[in-house]
């Protein structure tokens, strides 16, 4: 295996929460193998390279990258344009990259809601002279500058081209193992664009609780309100899950953890925007023909949108709120 | 020049579509503005199809099926109505007026019904304007 060249690897956060890269971490011993077949060339959570030392490689210099975290400022926007020029293959890496993943959500607001409620309406702020971040400082010693803060958050692919997604937030660890082996043994890989370390089905496909086929609804509870028997569909037992919408692949880790699952794999191969599947699908479980009953019991979903769409605003079919 | 709103309109084939036939058939006038898709059942409308059309450039979307207790599938159009109340719920979240998406029954003896209900949805969205989530969409600041 020493005698094969070694592939080089990048890692590299956008708006992300670090989670991604711990879940690289999460490989465990499994790391002497990566670390045997691959050279970091770049990963800014665990190794002290400059974006200079990133510029200065020769262009597809670096046999694959991870970018995880979705884009949200200009930093961002510049160092995905950057490693895409550096890279043969770029993997868009979890839920941020994919589809938006939580930052998305800012998508229900937009700069100027965003930076009147952090720096000025929040409780514990004091801001009399309404300061807001600027691109640009002037000081005695010189200008400071920080990255343009956008006025939506975008998918890594709405920036530059992406040659595979693993989704998750943050992707299981041992599907990522899966797929960096395929790619380190030459392994044929699938067509571009794919989806890789996921199922093509939804996530009910690969639960183990017990379902029945005439699912109905007549009340939805939170998670709390019930009194789970761990065995049950949670659809079955009133609780938002949103299996029927979202792809498999994560080994059911929210459902074996007693929680219903929130989405974090985006939809699956046969649908294109995850909330509309989700809507179809409860819709259809809830028993009652009354358009006043059925209006009283959706009013119980207190928030369609951010339920629906918490790990996948950005990337959606509406992927942002209309001003 | 006055907004000429496009609609999208979902038709069931076994009542609307029919409904909808019959008010061309008796060369009944109503507004050019309608758009229709024939689908075999009101079921059949994933609520992506309605937030599709709002994408590529719609200003509202109509969807008529079989009158309630008629459907050919027996309760497709039940199904519709649901997702309907959830579509209205999620589109006024989103920035969107849920005036632009309609739901109605019309059952295949009703040209003259659907000829007064696609005027109506035309005057309706005229006066609302036209929808701005293509445009919104595209924009990527």
């Amino acid at each position: 295996m020493s005698q094969k060249p070694k592939i080089k690897l990048a890692i590299y956060w956008g708006a992300a929460c670090g989670g991604c890269c711990v879940s690289v971490l999460d490989v465990h011993e499994k790391l002497f193998d990566v670390v045997a077949a691959a050279d970091l060339v770049f990963w800014p959570i665990a190794l002290d390279f400059k974006y200079k030392d990133v510029e200065a490689m020769a262009d597809d210099y670096i046999d694959v990258t991870l970018y995880n975290g979705a884009v949200r400022n200009s930093e961002n926007e510049h160092i995905a344009k950057l490693l895409r020029k550096k890279t043969k293959i770029l993997v868009a890496y979890g839920s941020c990259a994919h589809m938006g993943g939580i930052p998305g959500l800012g998508n229900f607001s937009d700069r100027k809601g965003i930076f009147d409620r952090a720096y000025q309406t929040s409780e514990s702020t004091v801001n009399e002279e309404k300061i807001r971040p600027q691109t640009e400082t002037e000081m005695a010693e010189g200008t400071l500058t920080l990255p343009e803060f956008y006025n939506d958050v975008k998918t890594l692919d709405q920036v530059v081209d992406v040659d595979y997604y693993l989704p998750g937030c943050p992707p299981q660890t041992e599907r990522l193992v899966e797929v960096f082996m395929a790619i380190v043994t030459g392994a044929e890989l699938p067509p571009k664009g794919s989806v890789v370390g996921a199922l093509e089905k939804t996530l009910c496909d690969e639960c183990e609780r017990e379902k029945t086929d005439e699912k109905v609804i007549k009340e939805f509870k939170r998670p709390w309100e019930i009194e789970d028997d761990g065995k049950t569909c949670f659809l079955e037992q009133g609780v938002i899950c949103m299996g029927p919408a979202t792809r498999g692949g994560c080994g059911a880790r929210c459902i074996k953890g007693n929680a219903p699952c929130r989405g974090c794999y985006g939809p699956s191969s046969a649908a294109t925007d995850p909330g509309a599947k989700m809507m179809s699908a409860i819709a259809t479980m809830i028993d009652s023909d009354d358009p006043e009953e059925i209006e009283s019991i959706l009013d119980q979903v207190v928030d369609p949108a951010g339920t629906f769409y918490r790990f996948s605003l950005p990337g959606s079919i509406i992927r942002k709120t209309i001003g | 020049m006055e907004f000429e709103p496009k609609i999208v309109s979902f038709l069931c084939n076994w009542c609307s579509y029919t409904g909808a036939d019959l008010a061309g058939t008796s060369r009944m006038k109503y507004a050019s503005n309608i758009r229709v898709i024939r689908v075999m059942c009101s079921g059949r409308v994933d609520p992506t199809f309605v937030l599709k059309s709002f994408r590529e450039g719609a200003d509202g979307v109509l969807i008529c099926g079989c009158h309630p207790g008629d459907c050919h599938y027996h309760e497709g159009n039940y199904k519709c109505l649901r997702r309907y109340h959830f579509l209205k719920k999620y589109m006024a979240q989103m920035g969107i007026n849920p005036d632009r998406l309609k739901l109605a029954w019309i059952s295949a003896s009703e040209g003259k019904e659907f000829a007064h209900l696609a005027d109506e949805m035309a005057e309706t969205i005229k006066s609302l304007g036209p929808c701005k989530v293509k445009d919104e969409m595209e924009i990527f600041d």
